[in-house]
């Protein structure tokens, strides 16, 4: 029927404008990187420092050339080892009661008093154990600037505010019981709030979640204790500020600003997609990534439950409406032709 | 004084009639006011435009009721308290979010028809500049409502679509051209601010929806005297076909009545279109507000991408490609060129495109031009897609060149 000839090349061009300006053009627009499935292997890592190669070597400056060279060859052979090393860590048995000794160490800074230390306030490791990916862990006693890929910001990787852990956890050994014993013993049932206060939350607000830096902002009675509240927030956030260049956005609606596909690998590796940034790794495993997810969710997209529970009786009602129009239509078509 | 029927009940017809003569009215705007039969769906889309204006009235003013146009809490009053705080908030923005989007769709499908059937011309001119008029104040409305939420890209479209306004560049021909005091006076101040955020929240909720409404109705009646188009452009006898209608003829006669013949097609096509419209409000309506305007505005940071809202793309597209200054020239062409459609068109026939010869492929060609500017507007303008719009934008400009000429060869059919 000619109708339906009309509506399928009304549909047709309006599919192809669809597609040409959504998946399409944000195909185009924004690069698309693999996830690495919250395994922590430094291949990523790898293959960034041999770019860095690459693009040293198209130096015309010859003078400049050799050095930047240099550096940057010295810097693929450093990851090489690197992770080669926590490889090798990972295939170490751990024994969780030796681990608890040395984990005492930890403490000294992870000790939950809510200080500022070299720039943020360490997160809680209660819940580390569900948190984060175990070969992350290994690298991150080893290193922790390596470990999260931020070594570019230090001369010497013993001036990131974690650094001294190298100092005092070395032996192999030492490393797989600390790992063991947090995968072991510091589990819980993570709850997405906790899970964002720990992984994101020393450096992130969330005010759709009533987040600061420093945790949930009580009610208080007064305006000045209201008031001297907001300035500790402004300290905290002038210290992070030093330490990371810039304020981390705050992550209120940042699932609705953001796709899945950029927050996955953002966080495994935020040099895939921001080169340079401060921001460093979190080597969340997958499921503690899933419960980040889950509260950014909440906070930046509210409404979910909410549509798919109302969702289908609107449609039906129109579908309904419709059978009903479609009658009446034909009562009053019926002898016209 | 007319007569009056002194014994009429207060509020009878009768009593009605010899004060608002609603027999007469009612007659000449529905029972008698006539459609030729031979109309196939695309003439519903004039009422499912109307009902999306409707939709986008009432969900808008739910939305003002928490909306606050101040720069500091303009993103939050929308993003946080309308989405959470709001009964159904949620719900009242997707809908207008959508329909903002959507009533563009009807809007291009709306005047595509029009073209196809050569609907803007013999008796049909000021339908079609009234038509134009209100999808200049559509964009106008659709830009203004995008200011709102002060998004980043709220504030980027904002600074760089209020640029246009400053004419050509400081050198050509010794600034000449260029008004950049204008550009301030738009903002009311250097760059968009808290008074350019005022301003826009006032067109778009008073000034824009009020002149929109009045020249809706300057529309329908400019549709009443030379009456709707029908499938094959033919010349229907209204006076002989409403008598073999009123007889009962209805078989023999070309035309049906607006309501309730005409109206009982609408609505079921308005059916249909519902049934997509809310799929897109509650399962898929991220295609309609765009993920960089969920960062909040900032004037220190540019984001990697700045590009208008798709509907917007195909005449960003022609300003793009070119230098500056022949790119803002070709741009002022895009924005009058369908204006004067009625009157490039020389050809005496008003009949299907397809029917038409030649016009028959401009039609086509135009149509496909303005898809492929639109996709190429969202993309960034490197390497091929700049050599794609730029060929699209000149095939534009060299299309409604042509026009006259090739209308011109029409025969009369
Ligand atoms: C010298 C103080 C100090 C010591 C000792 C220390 N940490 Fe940390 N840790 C920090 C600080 C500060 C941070 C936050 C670093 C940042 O956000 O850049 C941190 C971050 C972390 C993180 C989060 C890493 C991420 O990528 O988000 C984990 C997990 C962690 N530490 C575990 C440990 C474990 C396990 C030990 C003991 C083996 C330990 N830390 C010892 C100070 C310390
Ligand atoms: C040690 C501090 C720190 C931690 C912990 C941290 N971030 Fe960040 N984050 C930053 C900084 C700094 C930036 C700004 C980066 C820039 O613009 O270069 C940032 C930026 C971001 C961005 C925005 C990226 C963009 O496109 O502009 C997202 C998304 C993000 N972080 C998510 C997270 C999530 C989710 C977590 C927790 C799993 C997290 N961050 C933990 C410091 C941190
Ligand atoms: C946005 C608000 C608009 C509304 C509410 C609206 C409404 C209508 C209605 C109800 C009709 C009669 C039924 C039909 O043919 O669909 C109509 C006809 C028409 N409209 Fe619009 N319209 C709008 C915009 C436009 C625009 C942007 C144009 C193009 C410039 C346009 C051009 C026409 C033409 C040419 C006709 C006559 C069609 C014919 O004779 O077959 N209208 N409009």
């Amino acid at each position: 029927m000619k109708e339906f000839k009309i509506l399928a090349v009304v549909a047709f061009f309006t599919l192809v404008t669809y597609w040409g300006v959504e998946p399409f053009a944000h195909s185009q627009m924004h690069k698309h990187v693999e996830s690495n499935n919250f395994s922590y292997d430094g291949k990523a890592d790898i293959e960034e420092a041999s770019k860095a190669i690459e693009v040293a070597k198209n130096i015309t400056d010859a003078n400049k050339k050799a050095k930047v060279l240099d550096a940057a060859n010295k810097k693929l052979a450093d990851k090489k080892a690197f992770w080669a090393e926590v490889s090798q860590v990972s295939k170490l048995k751990g024994n969780a009661a030796a681990g608890e000794a040395s984990f005492a160490a930890c403490m000294a800074c992870h000790n939950g008093s809510g200080a500022n230390m070299g720039g943020v306030i360490p997160p809680k490791l209660d819940n580390a154990g569900s948190l984060y990916d175990k070969n992350y862990l290994i690298a991150l006693i080893k290193d922790p600037a390596m470990a999260s890929n931020v070594d570019h910001k230090y001369d010497n990787t013993m001036m990131h505010p974690m650094g001294t852990v190298k100092t005092m956890i070395t032996a192999p050994q030492q490393i797989a019981d600390v790992v063991e014993f947090i995968k072991t013993k510091k589990v819980v049932k993570l709850t997405p709030q906790v899970a964002f206060e720990d992984a994101c939350g020393r450096c992130h607000a969330n005010r759709y979640g009533n987040l600061t830096q420093l945790g949930t902002t009580p009610k208080f009675k007064t305006e000045q204790e209201a008031l001297t509240h907001r300035v500790k927030v402004l300290d905290e956030q002038d210290k992070i500020k030093a330490y990371m260049g810039k304020l981390p956005p705050d992550l209120s609606i940042i699932d609705r600003a953001r796709s899945a596909n950029f927050m996955e690998t953002f966080i495994q590796d935020p040099q895939s997609q921001l080169p340079g940034t401060s921001m460093p790794r979190v080597g969340l495993s997958k499921d503690g990534y899933a419960m980040v997810q889950a509260y950014l969710e909440k906070t930046g997209d509210p409404s979910k439950e909410a549509r798919h529970a109302l969702g289908p009786w609107v449609i039906v009602f129109f579908i309904i409406f419709t059978m009903l129009a479609y009658l009446w239509k034909k009562s009053q078509w019926k002898d016209l032709h | 004084m007319a007569h009056f029927d002194e014994k009429a009940k207060p509020f009878s017809n009768q009593w009605m009639n010899d004060r608002l003569a609603v027999d007469t009215v009612k007659k000449v705007l529905s029972t008698e006011y006539w459609i030729p039969k031979n109309i196939n769906f695309l003439w519903a889309m004039g009422m499912i435009l109307a009902a999306t204006f409707g939709l986008l009235i009432v969900s808008g003013i739910f939305l003002v009721m928490y909306y606050q146009p101040d720069t500091k809490t303009a993103f939050d009053s929308v993003n946080y308290t309308i989405m959470t705080e709001v009964g159904y908030g949620w719900l009242w923005r997707h809908i207008h979010g959508v329909a903002a989007s959507v009533v563009f769709l009807i809007i291009y499908i709306h005047m595509f028809t029009g073209i196809y059937y050569g609907s803007y011309k013999k008796g049909r001119e000021m339908i079609w500049l009234t038509g134009m008029l209100l999808f200049v104040l559509f964009s106008a409305e659709a830009f203004s409502g995008y200011m709102l939420p002060w998004g980043q890209m709220s504030y980027w479209a904002g600074m760089v679509i209020t640029n246009l306004f400053g004419g050509f560049t400081k050198d050509f021909l010794g600034g000449i051209g260029n008004i950049q005091a204008l550009v301030e006076w738009i903002r009311g101040d250097y760059v968009p601010g808290q008074a350019f955020l005022s301003r826009f929240f006032m067109l778009h909720v008073f000034l824009l929806p009020l002149v929109i409404m009045g020249v809706i109705v300057l529309h329908f009646a400019a549709l009443r005297i030379p009456h709707v188009n029908n499938q094959d452009g033919e010349e229907v006898d209204f006076e002989k076909s409403a008598r073999l209608y009123k007889e009962g003829n209805k078989k023999e006669s070309e035309v049906i009545p607006f309501n309730p013949v005409f109206l009982s097609k609408d609505i079921f096509v308005m059916g249909i279109y519902f049934v997509l419209f809310f799929y897109l409000v509650f399962y898929h309506f991220e295609f309609a507000m765009d993920p960089v305007n969920f960062d909040p505005a900032d004037g220190l940071k540019t984001p990697a991408h700045i590009y208008p809202e798709w509907y917007f793309l195909w005449s960003y597209e022609i300003l793009r490609p070119f230098p500056f200054n022949v790119g803002l020239v070709a741009f002022g062409f895009a924005q009058v060129a369908f204006f004067l459609l009625p009157f490039l068109d020389r050809s005496p026939n008003v009949a299907p495109a397809n029917r038409r010869g030649l016009f028959g492929i401009w039609f086509w060609l135009m149509l496909i031009d303005m898809i492929v500017l639109t996709i190429m507007g969202k993309l960034p303008p490197e390497g091929v897609w700049n050599v794609i719009g730029f060929v699209a934008a000149l095939t534009f400009i060299i299309l409604f060149i042509l026009l006259p000429f090739i209308t011109k060869t029409e025969k009369k059919a």
